[in-house]
């Protein structure tokens, strides 16, 4: 069996494997984003809210991880539908992307809120500050700086995944390369482009992480010590 | 004038644990309070209850001004007349000494950045580490830390200082720069608590000494009790310790 590869039929689809990356950028860059303020509220409130809120926070984080990301987003898409509110797809694919990297961030983020001394919490206590300065100047910021590379890790993973909600036809890099194939009949190159993409993504994404932490976290930068 | 501190018949039980039996004692402003004693009489506890850390069974506690043990107490207002300085120094490993000594001012009282840079600096200087504005605490030695802690404190003015053993994890020389730092203090005015095991200092700098035993105060009064002691318990704590 010889296959004779074809790559030149997808030169005129240039622009829109472009644009599908674009579209899958934006979606992982808005539910990173809202995903991490999800995660990382829930982990505070699972950390220190009332016994109710602690039950919730820790439902929803068993029922996010124990069960397929693609069954969440159909399970999405359809209720937002059911409830008669009528969203596009990839305003339900943005939605569920957050609802699933929110629970893992918010593991990861309690993690990192467990490792910071209750020495410290009492400091700042008997320095006067009230408890959301303390959350916001001793617990979470060095938390979130413990817990940054899998952090960074959980997002490259949720980039990759999002391809996933082509099955509801969000638009994004896989539901781009769906139509391109099946209009030029070049599935294998046009995944193996779409796979190169998905790859360069990547190294993007991890990229902006490394310049952010370099702005964020000054005493590393400072004293040298890496991620 | 009423004292800045004055704890009358306290009570603190840990559960089943009764940790201060009736502790009674005031400081008067300006006055250095040294509590000695052996380990798990309750000293930590004390000072501990003095700013509110820990809630007390019975009895009242009087610090400048608030009633410490009512449920309705401000504890953010207590804390700006109440410095604390631990063992363990407790610095933000993530934040610079300046930033350390900054942040209480600019977040609790308000004040800009730059009035809180001056702030620091003079708070810096007067513990004599005016160079290390910009390093991380990591880099210091602990003696220097240690005072980064109590420069820490003094940047929000406080009018009472409580120290729990801040030089016990610190070899002989960075000791001796962490009490002259707490000596300059205590020559300047500052009402003080020191829960110590420098007998010398004590007996120095101290205008009050309190032998804490089994949660009670054994015995009090001036440094020069420690050279009679009234009690054989202090007796024996203080010639086994030096
Ligand atoms: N949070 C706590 N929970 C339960 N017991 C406690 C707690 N803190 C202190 N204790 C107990 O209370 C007693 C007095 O402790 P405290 O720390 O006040 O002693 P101390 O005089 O400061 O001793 P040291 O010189 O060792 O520091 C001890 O028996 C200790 O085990
Ligand atoms: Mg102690």
């Amino acid at each position: 069996m010889t296959y004779t590869f074809d790559f030149s039929a997808l030169l005129p689809y240039w622009p829109d494997f472009l644009w599908g990356a674009v579209l899958t950028l934006q979606l992982s860059a808005v539910a990173t984003v809202a995903g991490f303020i999800v995660g990382t509220l829930c982990a505070i409130g699972r950390a220190d809210g009332s016994p109710v809120v602690k039950a919730i926070v820790a439902a929803y984080v068993e029922v996010i991880r124990n069960t397929p990301l693609l069954v969440q987003v159909f399970i999405i898409y359809f209720g937002i539908a059911t409830l008669g509110i009528r969203v596009s797809a990839n305003l339900a694919a943005m939605i569920a992307l957050t609802v699933n990297v929110g629970a893992y961030t918010c593991e990861i983020v309690r993690a990192g809120l467990q490792s910071i001394h209750r020495s410290q919490v009492e400091a700042a206590e008997c320095l006067g500050l009230s408890k959301p300065q303390i959350y916001w100047h001793v617990i979470v910021r060095p938390a979130i700086e413990r817990v940054y590379p899998s952090l960074t890790s959980q997002y490259v993973l949720l980039m990759l995944a999002s391809s996933i909600t082509s099955q509801i036809s969000a638009e994004e890099l896989t539901a781009v390369a769906n139509r391109i194939q099946s209009g030029t009949f070049r599935a294998f190159e046009t995944y193996i482009v779409v796979g190169l993409i998905y790859l360069v993504l990547s190294f993007v994404m991890r990229g902006a992480f490394t310049a952010f932490a370099q702005a964020a976290f000054t005493r590393r930068r400072k004293l040298g010590t890496t991620l | 004038m009423s004292p800045v501190v004055k704890l009358s018949n306290v009570h603190k039980y840990f559960g089943a644990l009764k940790v201060l039996e009736g502790v009674s004692f005031e400081v008067e402003r300006g006055g250095v309070a040294a509590v000695i004693g052996q380990s798990g009489s309750g000293k930590s506890t004390a000072l501990r209850c003095i700013n509110a850390l820990e809630t007390i069974q019975d009895g009242t506690i009087e610090v400048c001004g608030h009633a410490v043990g009512d449920p309705k107490l401000d504890r953010r207002a207590l804390r700006q007349d109440v410095g604390i300085v631990f063992q363990s120094y407790n610095l933000f490993p993530h934040l610079t000494v300046e930033q350390n000594i900054m942040l209480a001012p600019t977040c609790v009282k308000s004040i800009g950045k730059s009035e809180a840079r001056d702030l620091a600096r003079d708070v810096l200087a007067q513990v004599g580490l005016s160079e290390k504005a910009q390093q991380y605490p990591e880099q210091l030695s602990g003696g220097q830390q240690q005072r980064v802690a109590i420069a820490r404190s003094l940047a929000m003015q406080p009018k009472l200082m409580l120290f729990d053993e801040v030089t016990s994890a610190l070899d002989p020389q960075l000791t001796g720069e962490v009490l002259k730092v707490m000596e300059d203090l205590a020559r300047g005015g500052m009402t003080m608590i020191l829960v110590t095991h420098e007998m010398a200092f004590a007996r120095k700098v101290a205008s009050q000494v309190i032998y804490m035993h089994k949660g009670q105060v054994w015995e009090t009064g001036p440094g020069s009790m420690l050279d009679a002691p009234k009690t054989p318990e202090l007796a024996n704590f203080v010639g086994s310790g030096l």
